[in-house]
């Protein structure tokens, strides 16, 4: 299990930090007096075979399925025989499934009839945290606003300006990885760059950066949420740690703008020197709800798609040697590595009226979760859609970043991200192999790799 | 013959054939216009089919609806005149229009 590494320095009250306290404070006491939500230990047992079950006894919020990486055959059961399909004995209390692409594009489309409130991932938010505002989790009007306020920090016009720096770092660090001997490619390069990205979107110390991957994996390890390893308690230092570290930045900026001197580009200039959002501070919930979506949104997702690139192209080295021959293939190639990871699994919704669904009628408070992960595996709207093909046509009709008000924030910046890693990449490494087998993640929300042990071979002209 | 012109971002013109029927989307996609990505296929879910309309054009466009303001809301540089290109659908009146492609789709 991950432990917290202790933040450099001590910082002192904020009045977020309180908030997020008492919440834990009040979560640890229900806890002891028994009053707290019990929730099961989930159990590893192998996923059988998904003919051997009745069609009322698949589970996929089974988090092992994604670690066994077993969901392929489960969903395409479900997307021919039952394509809007209710689970009521899950771990996670009863959710109706939707897989096919078009039905996923509806219930996404359609905000009106399924609400994105109070959270997203299949288990309840955490208690004592039921205030924290992030608008991945709002409806409109609010959701509106809240987006409009952070977003030119990913803006394509703002990325321009960062295109540079993330290319610099990212060819240090491939600069500086060992080749001809196996190392963990999850450790050294997918949750390092991603981390580094993070760093520069914040204006983050870069040598603390480990700490914003520590802290996204809290929240997406939360077992009650999403099935995950982690611990309740973490989520909460985690919460206050981010609370302390983001505040004491903001007031730096702050005294920085007061003392005349111009604010970057970093997501808590944009903030201060926007009219709407320079007071965010003062609503501790809301400040931490954004700045944790962003950390969130960003992490996992890019990182396991910077992972899967490179499983694949261990297992496909013809696919390897096209892009090579043509690197202009390699925004297509992004595409198609997105579409493949999938890198969460779903978001959730809850009815807010009795809506029909491809025959099924789902009551007004049923959860409804879109399975990202199915949709684009759909053989009705994707061309064989379990074949991956650098080349594919309409590679960017893809469900990964989901539709409608909610689609993802930072696609544009994760799609840059991954192009020039691989464009670095194609610069200086011939040949990629995978040693062994990768590790999933325990998850049925972020789908991901925990370990993939690569051996990389130099380019013979290769820069330095 | 009728027309309609795309200028991108550069500045770069492509007059393509007027498709009556078809939406402006399609229009683009099918004459492999720069800068419109249309990710969502039409489906008024991704705002990544944004152009600009010549003001003087707009009210030939016919209207914009709430699904498609809202999402026009989340796309960086929306102007006054901006439409969704998959909820325009081609008519002979819109011989000699002009539209603009943003920078970037969002
Ligand atoms: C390959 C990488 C990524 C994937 C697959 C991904 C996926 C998603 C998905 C599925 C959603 C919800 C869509 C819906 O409900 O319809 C979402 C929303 C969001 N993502 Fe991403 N994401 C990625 C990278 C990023 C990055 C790099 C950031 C920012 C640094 C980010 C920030 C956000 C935010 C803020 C939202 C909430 C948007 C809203 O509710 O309006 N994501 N993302
Ligand atoms: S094509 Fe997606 S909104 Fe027009």
């Amino acid at each position: 299990m991950k432990t917290l590494t202790p933040l450099k320095e001590s910082i002192g009250f904020t009045p977020g930090h309180a908030t997020i306290k008492a919440a834990h404070i009040l979560q640890k006491t229900k806890s002891k007096l028994g009053l707290s939500r019990p929730f099961p230990a989930f159990i590893e047992t192998p996923i059988p075979d998904v003919d051997t079950l009745a069609i009322q006894d698949i589970d996929v919020s089974n988090p092992f399925l994604y670690r066994q990486n077993k969901w392929q055959s489960y969903f395409k059961r479900l997307r021919d025989e039952c394509p809007v399909h209710y689970q009521n004995k899950s771990a996670f209390g009863p959710f109706w499934s939707v897989t096919r692409y078009e039905d996923i594009v509806y219930v996404d489309k359609h905000h009106e009839l399924f609400s994105a409130e109070p959270i997203i991932m299949l288990g309840p938010v955490p208690e004592g945290l039921e205030k924290l505002e992030t608008f991945i989790a709002m409806d409109p009007p609010r959701h509106d606003e809240q987006r409009k306020a952070v977003q030119s920090v990913v803006a394509p016009q703002n990325l321009k300006e960062m295109e540079t720096l993330i290319r610099t770092r990212t060819a240090e660090k491939l600069d500086k990885l060992p080749t001809g001997v196996p190392f963990d490619w999850v450790q050294e390069v997918s949750i390092d760059l991603t981390a580094l990205m993070l760093a520069t979107l914040f204006d983050f110390p870069i040598d603390e950066r480990t700490k914003l991957a520590e802290w996204s994996d809290i929240v997406g390890a939360n077992p009650e949420g999403t099935g995950g390893q982690g611990n309740a308690d973490d989520v909460y230092l985690a919460a206050s740690e981010v609370m302390k570290r983001f505040s004491l930045m903001w007031r730096e900026k702050e005294a920085q703008q007061k003392g005349g001197k111009a604010l970057g580009f970093d997501l808590l200039s944009l903030l201060l020197k926007d009219e709407n959002t320079k007071d965010m501070i003062n609503n501790p919930l809301g400040f931490l709800g954004n700045i944790a979506l962003l950390i969130v949104g960003g992490n996992d997702t890019t990182r396991n798609s910077m992972t899967c690139g490179v499983h694949m192209m261990h297992q496909l080295p013809e696919q390897f040697e096209k892009v090579k021959a043509d690197p202009s293939l390699i925004p297509n190639m992004v595409s198609e590595i997105i579409r493949w990871q999938t890198p969460l699994a779903y978001m959730r919704r809850v009815a807010k009226q009795d809506v029909e669904l491809n025959g099924k009628t789902i009551k007004k408070g049923d959860k409804v979760v879109m399975w990202y992960v199915s949709g684009n595996r759909d053989e009705r709207n994707i061309d064989r859609p379990d074949e991956f093909l650098v080349d594919r046509k309409d590679a960017r009709k893809h469900l990964s970043f989901g539709f409608g008000i909610h689609r993802c924030m930072g696609n544009r910046l994760a799609e840059m991200q991954l192009r020039i890693l691989w464009e670095e990449m194609l610069e200086r490494f011939d040949k990629i192999e995978v040693i062994g087998q990768p590790k999933y993640i325990q998850s049925n929300f972020v789908k991901g790799y925990e370990s993939l042990q690569v051996r990389l071979t130099a380019k013979q002209s290769a820069p330095q | 013959m009728s027309n309609i012109t795309f200028i991108e971002h550069n500045g770069e013109q492509h007059s393509v054939e007027i498709e009556e029927g078809k939406t402006l989307m399609e229009i683009a996609m099918n004459n492999g216009i720069p800068g419109v990505d249309a990710d969502c296929g039409g489906e008024c879910a991704c705002g990544t089919c944004h152009v600009i309309v010549n003001p003087s054009w707009f009210d030939k466009t016919g209207n914009t609806n709430n699904d498609e303001l809202q999402m026009l809301d989340m796309t960086p540089e929306r102007e006054s005149s901006s439409r969704l290109s998959c909820q325009i659908t081609v008519t002979k009146d819109m011989n000699g229009m002009e539209v603009r492609i943003p920078e970037f789709q969002m």
